[in-house]
């Protein structure tokens, strides 16, 4: 394979220019690019909504909007932010893209429920967008009930429906990945030789097939006392709203689980790429991620420590709760144990991985607060929950997306990004994340509830640090999307395999063809076979633009 | 390696595909066990909360009309069984008549739904503001009725949709489509069949029977 030939072959990016070629393709790498562009553009909306909650927050009197528009931001950020880009974005994107890469497929199981997935999601997401714009939706991203079901006056039945519907997409791409992993492995390709990414979105997929269908019948129930006038959570009937918020959680915890552990399988193939070492604890880091997975269906009641259920079941669940920290701790020591020694390579990925690890590990303990019974007693529903959740779902999640998204962009699109503006997204993302959510956990500890649009006056320092974070955070955000949408058009050749990384998807063409492979890949060695001293190849990047290497990276090729 | 023509491009062989599309069926019908999990969840947590208004409430079901629909539910199991071993034996007549058996079974227990149904509204047991209960806690009676159409209404839906698989079945088997070496969907189908009928082996006594 030479860089000459790259440009006029035949890949799944060039095969047709279409636009039926894309919107009904069945190609898994191409319907991860649909997935791509429609999470960039969720994150973005559901970013405007946060910009302006947080301009809001600036002033301790609600001046800017008004109470009701408060609420209706609030729910937006996080309907939008947790439903249509965090739970699909690693899966639904990079998952997409990778998993039948790097087992050796052609595509994944099935094609056309791929395609169907991505069409819920959009039609979800329009008719959420529509539920916003006629008349929004105020009831938090949680619809708890009795408000939601009997008395909110806002768009509460058409978000759900939305939110329903991609709630299906989830189920598909999960069940997708599960029968693609055990049926469609290359000749080789063992369960013990698979890329961890693949073992973390296994684990993730349990989750989605299992957790998702019991929140679409509680979603489906809200709507159904809404408009039929069921009363099953009906509180002037006996009906009980803790069941709803049972049930809810039963899903809404784990879907925590869907983003983290996706962003755990993206770190690791990055930390052992950029330590230039095999994985330390490989069995422990795979069935930790099916720890997690399985203990994270059986914590779902510390979410309810004040709510009015047994004490007994709360000292159960925090206990449970706490047992998570184990799996989570040993994939953290796993990594540190991998960079030890390694010929650590800070490129942008690692960075971005490394950001991921240290605010990861906030969010972690932090929740050891949260999941001790008498200590959420005083944190319930304030600031410091907020920031909590935060660390681990944008400080963790986010931080690996991009990181992932960094690391296979020469892979997805053939190009290679400007490095230095790379490290310098990841940097300041990290900077304004931790001025943004940092003060937040002082507000909380000091009392400040959360889902307030007024505060009193002495939060104002505090409020200001974090809007200004907020801010930095916005354009840490932006300078990606800027350097990488240049790359497309101005970055030089990737070759096959730019970092000199281990996997099947780098001993493939880049952008790879349609069905992935010439031939069916062989696998006869381990997963993250480097060998101790190999160097790994100089990159481009690091030494300005326009000198390819790939050449010398791709000496690897079968 | 000839590349049959049932069988998808990105799968290596017939048993390949097989394989996929078996445990994706399975792996389906566990995310519907989980939807319908929840209900049953919330039936079981109501009826220890209120048994005795739960008992009276459920006086209200017809058992014998609940007894007909199961029996008819088993025979459509029957018949699907009957077709999906017709098409792996390859009769194909037999397989065409035992689908439209199964489609006509399912459209008797809708029927008879239907019936049941519109007795209940005729007697106002209907959740929501229409709502009349001679009995004590009408509130509780009215969570049993709410729950009672929920249940029975994604069970009915579930039946909608596989009444209308199999029926297009039936068409594609009348034009010869399924052969013992090529018959996926009518097994898969199956499945799908007998899961919605175990969920009403499970609904009917929730529902009717116990007291």
């Amino acid at each position: 394979m030479t860089p000459a030939a790259a440009t006029d072959r035949r890949h799944y990016l060039n095969a047709s220019y279409t636009a039926a070629s894309w919107l009904f393709t069945v190609d898994h790498k191409r319907i991860g690019i649909l997935y791509l562009l429609s999470v960039t553009f969720f994150f973005l909306l559901g970013g405007a909504a946060a910009v302006a909650f947080r301009l809001e927050l600036l002033t301790p009197a609600g001046d800017l909007v008004t109470a009701e528009t408060y609420n209706n931001l609030f729910t937006v950020h996080g309907v939008v932010m947790v439903f249509f880009f965090l739970i699909p974005a690693i899966p639904a994107v990079l998952g997409n893209f990778l998993v039948p890469l790097m087992i050796g497929a052609k595509d994944l199981a099935f094609p056309k429920l791929n395609l169907t997935s991505w069409w819920l999601f959009m039609i979800g997401g329009a008719i959420t967008l529509g539920a916003v714009i006629t008349g929004g939706v105020d009831t938090g991203w949680t619809f708890y009930t009795p408000y939601s079901s009997t008395y909110a006056n806002t768009s509460v039945s058409t978000a759900i429906i939305g939110v329903f519907l991609t709630g299906f997409a989830s189920i598909l791409t999960g069940l997708n990945f599960i029968v693609t992993i055990h049926t469609m492995r290359a000749p080789g390709m063992t369960w013990f030789r698979l890329p961890l990414f693949i073992w973390a979105h296994y684990a993730a997929s349990l989750i989605m097939v299992l957790g998702t269908p019991v929140v679409a019948t509680v979603l489906v129930l809200v709507v159904l006392e809404r408009s039929l006038g069921l009363g099953i959570f009906n509180p002037n009937l006996g009906g009980d709203p803790l069941l709803f918020q049972h049930l809810f959680w039963f899903y809404s915890h784990p879907a925590v689980y869907i983003m983290i552990l996706p962003a755990m399988g993206v770190v690791t193939e990055i930390i052992a790429a950029f330590s230039g070492r095999r994985i330390f604890g490989y069995k422990f880091i795979a069935f930790s991620s099916l720890a997690i997975a399985g203990l994270g269906f059986l914590v779902w009641g510390h979410h309810m420590f004040v709510s009015g259920q047994s004490m007994y079941a709360g000292i159960i669940f925090s206990f449970l709760s706490f047992l998570v920290a184990i799996p989570s701790a040993v994939k953290v020591f796993n990594w540190t144990a991998t960079l030890y020694k390694g010929q650590v390579r800070m490129l942008t990925p690692m960075v971005y991985a490394m950001g991921f690890m240290g605010l990861f590990t906030i969010g972690g303990l932090t929740g050891l607060f949260l999941a001790a019974m008498a200590l959420d007693v005083h944190f319930h529903d304030t600031y410091f929950v907020v920031a909590h959740f935060h660390y681990i779902m944008v400080g963790g999640a986010v931080m690996a997306y991009l990181g992932g998204i960094h690391y296979w962009w020469p892979k997805i699109t053939g190009k290679l990004y400007h490095e230095w503006w790379g490290r310098i997204s990841a940097v300041v993302i990290f900077l304004g994340f931790n001025l943004t959510f940092f003060p937040q956990f002082l507000l909380g500890y000091l009392g400040m509830p959360r889902r307030y649009y007024a505060y009193p006056e002495e939060f104002q320092v505090l409020n200001v640090m974090s809007s200004a974070g907020a801010s930095i955070l916005g354009i840490g955000y932006l300078i990606p999307l800027v350097y990488l949408v240049w790359s497309l058009k101005y970055g030089p050749d990737a070759g096959p395999n730019p970092w000199g990384a281990k996997g099947l998807e780098w001993e493939t063409y880049s952008p790879p063809p349609t069905l992935n492979f010439d031939t069916t890949p062989v696998v006869e060695c381990e997963a993250y076979d480097y060998a101790a001293g190999e160097m790994a190849p100089e990159l481009p990047g690091t030494q300005g633009h326009g000198s390819s290497t790939s050449e010398e990276a791709g000496s690897s090729e079968p | 390696m000839s590349h049959e023509a049932h069988v998808a491009h990105h799968f290596d062989d017939a048993e390949q595909q097989y394989d996929a599309c078996s445990l994706g069926m399975w792996i389906f019908l566990t995310t519907e066990i989980l939807f319908f999990g929840a209900l049953f969840t919330a039936y079981a947590m109501y009826r220890s909360e209120y048994p005795q208004a739960f008992a009276h409430a459920s006086s209200h079901l017809s058992v014998w009309w609940g007894g007909f629909n199961t029996a008819v539910l088993l025979g459509s199991s029957l018949t699907m069984v009957l077709a999906h071993h017709a098409a792996r034996t390859g009769h194909q007549e037999n397989l065409v008549r035992n689908l439209w058996l199964t489609v006509l079974q399912g459209g008797g227990f809708l029927a008879v739904k239907a019936i049941e149904y519109s007795d209940k509204f005729a007697h106002h047991l209907y959740p929501g503001a229409g709502f009349e209960y001679h009995g004590a806690d009408p509130g509780q009676a009215e969570i049993f009725f709410s729950l009672y159409f929920a249940m029975t209404g994604f069970h009915a839906l579930h039946m909608v949709i596989g009444i209308a698989i199999v029926a297009t079945l039936a068409v594609l088997a009348a034009r010869g489509k399924f052969t013992p070496r090529s018959h996926l969907p009518v097994e898969m189908t199956g499945l799908y069949w007998h899961f919605v009928d175990i969920v009403w082996v499970f609904l009917y006594p929730l529902l009717y029977l116990i007291r």
